[in-house]
């Protein structure tokens, strides 16, 4: 069986799982930050192997305008964690619960 | 011979993402998403989509990768988290993941799963306008200085808010906020001067 669209997208659907139980399950910021990163990697791959499949080149470009606001969205993200760093000490987000109560 | 490699990055990429989750330090945690990041652009080689391949190794890899590490060393977070999750959360992430799965069976089984992407480029190819797939990079710079100009443009206008974001989010606190106290008195202290 030769590989096809439904072989990479397979591939894309695991990332993407990984990623989604990742976020659920950690408590660190840092962990939930980079499973995001993997589920957005995930829908690359889909977007790269649409385009492919599909002989369209626009997916390739949808896929160059996701790493740009993935890139944007990691510089604010990371400097939130930080700033939350300085003003809570910690970056779990179980102890995080200030709206409780 | 394509499909051998296909197979190994598929199991090298899923087998190191598994890895990012379940590891207990962040170092080596972020020292394997490289690796899926890696995994992920051998993936785009095998559908010679190079330009995509190296964007990820560049910027994914290269950028993202070594902020996240900067960040995790400098605050020291490297260990302590257990992975210890409460059992509800698992039970509703496993259930969540059997719907979706389950709907995606019955999703494949209503639209013939094999001819898929056949489908969709015949019901397309009848409406012009659409790029062609190429490995050669100047047909993206074509698309993206032609079609996507506009998105190009805001793109670019995203990359400047996100870097004045992150400056005003991280510059220090020069100036103490005061708190409502003093700032009722300080009104109230304006008013009476004026």
């Amino acid at each position: 069986m030769s590989v096809g669209l439904n072989h990479y997208l397979v591939v894309s659907g695991m990332l993407f799982a990984i990623g989604f139980f990742g976020v659920l399950l950690r408590k660190n910021v840092i962990f939930i930050f980079m499973c995001i990163e993997l589920m957005l990697t995930a829908v690359n791959v889909m977007l790269i192997a649409f385009s492919k499949f599909n002989g369209v080149g626009d997916g390739l470009i949808f896929v160059f305008f996701t790493i740009t606001v993935a890139a944007a969205e990691v510089a604010i993200g990371l400097a939130i964690i930080v700033a939350l760093y300085k003003k809570r000490q910690t970056i779990m987000v179980d102890e995080i619960n200030q709206l409780k109560n | 011979m394509t499909d051998l490699l296909f197979y190994i990055f598929a199991g090298f990429t899923i087998l190191s993402a598994f890895c990012v989750v379940i590891n207990q330090n962040a170092v080596n945690s972020a020292m394997f998403m490289i690796l899926t990041f890696v995994g992920v652009a051998s993936l785009s080689i095998t559908m010679q989509a190079y330009f995509m391949a190296i964007l990820q190794v560049l910027v994914y890899g290269g950028a993202i990768m070594v902020l996240f590490l900067f960040i995790i060393m400098l605050l020291g977070v490297e260990g302590g988290d257990k992975l210890k999750p409460n059992m509800l959360t698992v039970l509703a992430s496993v259930s969540f993941l059997a719907i979706a799965l389950v709907g995606t069976v019955i999703a494949f089984s209503l639209f013939d799963s094999p001819s898929l992407g056949n489908k969709i480029s015949t019901s397309i190819s009848s409406e012009a306008d659409f790029l062609v797939f190429s490995s050669q990079t100047s047909q993206l710079g074509y698309g993206l200085f032609t079609k996507y100009m506009l998105p190009v443009q805001v793109a670019g206008f995203l990359l400047l808010v996100a870097m004045i974001g992150v400056i005003y989010l991280s510059k220090k606190e020069v100036v103490k906020t005061k708190t409502l106290d003093e700032s009722i008195k300080g009104s109230v202290a304006g008013s009476e001067v004026s």
